[in-house]
């Protein structure tokens, strides 16, 4: 850049802050280094980027004026919610701005009979579910980070859970949005009811990562709370038998709310955490939980140990009650950050293969695990097909780091040849850009590049994300959230 | 008409034509008339694994057909599609975003739709989506074109998510006094923690709820929702049905049995809320219609003469704040009312018909 260009880069971010400060009073823009450094980075602790500020909007339109200033100035910007993201989603760019969504948490309207709430996007994902609760329904999409991060978050990456086999994703539940596009133009997409005419513009803002805009209103779909779940957990003596007793539930009819695996690793990790008290000798746990009438389901159970004991599982426990059944959820919805004390670091992934190849998987990565010295974990979604591999390694060691995403990067591979995806819930983000070519062709890859050109010529909105080819922050080392390590936040 | 039999022909039509509008297999004349393409050359199911829960198929495949490879394997559509016997095809119904009454338990189209590939107004074939039941990747494009009526491009491959058949199906038949109470009870049902496939409310206060699941479970559910709809009124007369007539009933209901010969059909998305206003405003309009709530009141079905125009349609969408679609008769447009997030659409549509050639609307 040259001297005289840098001049008028500065002098372009100083008029635009002047700016801001028109709808800003001073303590909602955060601009020093100890107030920025909170947000540089998110779940994803090994990426980080310094912003150019932070503000604090408190209502849609200073949101929509923002978005518009960033427009008018081209300084791009990203809107973000409890920064949980696992894939880098939520850091900033690199002297962008931030918009801190988290004061924007009211719940605008909420129609029982209508089975509908419309929520500001800083709400807590947790908190829908509790405001409904009263009227026995509940937002079904139930990340492991619930407690903490927001619809907004949950919107921008389609966020999942243990229970999208039954029920689906984000995307699932959300009828309408009305958002701010890059260039300050606010559109209403969807509506309150559950059918719609024309093309889904809901379902495509959804899972964008940001780069169609801020999400200023969301329409959340409620359900009636299931009346009664039945929670199971078997162990197993080998994780292909675990992985076929998936198969076994899916050939008989049932359709479970969820089904779980955690291998030994991950167990050993979680009794650490939170002496949950897996069986000893066990090398693979099931969860499944059935849910729905109380009838239907007592009429379920009797066939669901049919095929669990058949499927060779060696002890089979049942929730007695709620608590017991939290605590069988506590352990799997912690299994990540007790990682943390098997290993001072560790990666996660979220490939999805088909369920059918579940089995082929878990060798592989058995396998590379081997072959590449670095322990693996395993937790997954197994009704879905959804792992979540948690690499371990120790960053202070020299080419650790690097060795780990290569094996990350393998495993990803593998599930791309497999016939799945590279995220099934968790969002491409920074992380996973350089392998969405690998699993679209390069045709695709452009046409997606066009989509949010067209969107957003400028690439302002959360430029850098989801699509391949951008420059990336620097990558610093691994390592648990601040609030993972508290044990506040969770990953799926 | 074109028929291409695979994505290059297909490639070179939509590149050497000026103009393009699709056809599946005709069901729904308002969204395909005049149509310039056909898709019976691309037909079958591809890829069909019953333990994933997933299919592939073309999209000229019929539903019918996939739905008896699905049978087979004792699974079905989870948003229950229309037009099914009358030969409807899995691309048509994608477009035209249509599920049918049993979509009240767990999702319409949208949320079942995984994958796509198609071709874009430029001829380009775009890939969007996955082939497993969850996938975070790349732009939601197979939610997009979930009716987007051939505007964004020609479907070609689809991927569907499915879900096991109940073992057993029951519909329970409620007579209310009349719609205000039916409709209460209609939305009390679909507050309850009942797991109801089907809500569906007709005007005379008739309200039909199908159970689904275990036949263990069965007599004592069907108890359960008889007490909670002699709770909103002590005299309701309750019927059940099971066995053919169940299966007949719904069939009638998704088939659109029910409209009259020279009647057009014409779908009005709406909420629980608006049923009665709905009425009446139907009750007292100068046009003859017979109507059906269904999906627990946000979807109202209505059939008008085919003298009705457009007029009268777009009235009754400002009247009740919604759009509308229809799906027989003649329209020179078929969608009507207020379109929301045309400021973004128009962007997508740039993209994926830069020049305007999909979708061709023949002049009346």
């Amino acid at each position: 850049m040259s001297s005289e260009s840098a001049n008028a880069a500065s002098h372009n971010v100083a008029a635009f802050f002047a700016e801001l400060s028109r709808i800003y009073q001073a303590d909602r823009i955060l601009t020093n280094n100890a107030q920025l450094a909170p947000y540089e980075s998110d779940g994803l602790t090994c990426f980080r980027a310094r912003p150019c500020g932070v503000v604090l909007p408190e209502t849609q339109q200073e949101v929509i004026d923002t978005v518009k200033l960033c427009h008018r100035f081209e300084i791009p910007f990203i809107a973000r919610g409890s920064g949980t993201s696992l894939s880098g989603g939520a850091v900033p760019i690199e002297n962008g701005l931030v918009i801190a969504m988290n004061r924007l948490n009211r719940i605008l309207r909420y129609d029982a009979q209508q089975r509908v709430a419309v929520v500001e996007p800083g709400v807590i994902n947790l908190k829908v579910s509790q405001h409904v609760a009263g009227d026995q329904l509940y937002y079904a999409p139930d990340p492991s980070s619930g407690p903490v991060c927001t619809i907004g978050g949950n919107v921008a990456f389609n966020s999942g859970g243990a229970h999208c086999l039954k029920y689906g994703m984000t995307s699932n539940h959300v009828l309408g949005i009305k958002a701010v596009l890059p260039d300050g133009q606010v559109v209403e997409l969807g509506s309150d009811s559950l059918e719609s005419v024309g093309p889904d513009l809901t379902g495509m803002f959804i899972g964008s990562e940001g780069l169609f805009g801020v999400a200023l209103e969301v329409t959340l779909r409620l359900l009636p709370k299931p009346e009664k779940y039945y929670t199971l957990q078997a162990a197993y003596d080998s994780l292909e038998k675990a992985g076929n007793a998936v198969a076994m539930v899916v050939a008989s009819g049932l359709l479970p709310g969820a089904m779980e695996i955690m291998d030994r690793l991950s167990m050993d990790a979680a009794e650490a955490a939170s002496a949950a008290g897996y069986p000893k000798d066990a090398k693979a746990i099931l969860i499944v939980e059935l849910e729905g009438t109380t009838d239907e389901v007592d009429a379920e159970m009797p066939l669901l140990h049919g095929v669990i004991e058949e499927s060779g599982a060696y002890t089979v426990e049942a929730a007695r009650d709620d608590e017991h059944r939290l605590k069988i959820w506590k352990g799997r919805k912690s299994a990540f950050s007790a990682v943390g004390r098997l290993s001072p670091d560790f990666i996660v992934q979220d490939g999805v293969v088909p369920r059918t190849k579940l089995a082929e998987a878990l060798g592989e990565i058995e396998r590379l695990s081997q072959e590449y010295g670095i322990r693996v974990a395993n937790v997954f979604h197994a009704g879905d097909g959804n792992l979540h591999p948690l690499v371990m390694f120790d960053g202070r060691e020299e080419g650790a780091l690097h060795k780990a995403e290569e094996l990350s990067g393998e495993i990803i591979r593998l599930c791309i040849r497999l016939g799945g995806s590279i995220t099934g819930e968790h969002g491409v983000g920074l992380e996973k850009r350089m392998y969405l070519g690998e699993m679209y062709g390069e045709d695709d890859i452009e046409f997606m590049h066009r989509l949010q050109g067209a969107v957003d010529p400028q690439e302002l909105a959360n430029r850098g994300k989801k699509l391949p080819a951008a420059t990336a922050p620097a990558l610093l080392t691994r390592g648990a959230h601040p609030l993972e390590k508290q044990g506040v936040i969770f990953r799926d | 008409m074109h028929q291409p039999t695979n994505i290059q022909e297909l490639q070179d039509i939509v590149r050497t034509s000026q103009h393009i509008r699709v056809c599946g297999a005709g069901t729904k004349p308002a969204l395909s008339d005049g149509a310039t393409l056909g898709t019976s050359g691309m037909s079958g199911i591809l890829e069909y694994e019953p333990s994933e829960y997933t299919f592939t198929a073309l999209a000229g495949t019929p539903l019918s057909e996939i739905r008896d490879a699905l049978a087979k394997n004792g699974q079905l559509f989870p948003f229950d599609p229309p037009f099914v016997e009358a030969g409807a095809t899995l691309g048509g119904t994608t477009a035209s975003g249509l599920s049918g009454p049993g979509r009240f338990r767990y999702g319409g189209i949208r949320d079942f739709i995984l994958g796509v590939k198609m071709v874009t107004g430029e001829g380009r074939a775009v890939f969007g989506g996955g082939k497993v039941v969850k996938n975070a990747a790349g732009f939601d494009i197979p939610k997009l074109v979930t009716g987007s009526l051939g505007r964004l491009g020609v479907l070609v491959e689809l991927t569907f998510k499915v879900f096991p058949t109940p073992e057993t199906w029951t519909t329970i038949r409620a007579d209310f006094s009349g719609i205000q109470v039916g409709n209460a009870a209609m939305i009390k049902l679909a507050m309850a923690q009942e797991e109801l496939q089907c809500l569906d409310l007709e005007p005379s206060g008739r309200l039909w709820l199908r159970l689904g699941g275990l036949s263990a479970a069965v007599a004592s559910r069907v108890d359960r929702v008889r007490n909670l709809l002699l709770q909103a009124e002590s005299n309701v007369k309750i019927e059940t049905l099971s066995g053919n007539d169940d299966a007949q009933l719904w069939s009638d209901v998704r088939e659109f049995r029910w409209v009259p010969e020279n009647h057009q059909l014409i779908k009005l998305p709406v909420s629980p809320a608006q049923v009665v206003q709905a009425e009446s405003l139907l009750t007292t309009v100068s046009f003859e219609n017979i109507r059906r709530y269904s999906v627990g009141g946000n979807v109202l079905w209505l059939a008008v003469p085919e003298t009705v125009g457009r007029d009268e349609v777009d009235r009754l969408c400002q009247q009740l704040g919604r759009p509308a679609l229809a799906l027989t008769g003649s329209w020179s447009d078929p969608q009507r009312g207020p379109r929301q997030g045309q400021a973004f659409a128009d962007r997508l549509l740039k993209v994926f018909d830069p020049d305007s050639r999909l979708n061709f609307v023949p002049t009346a």
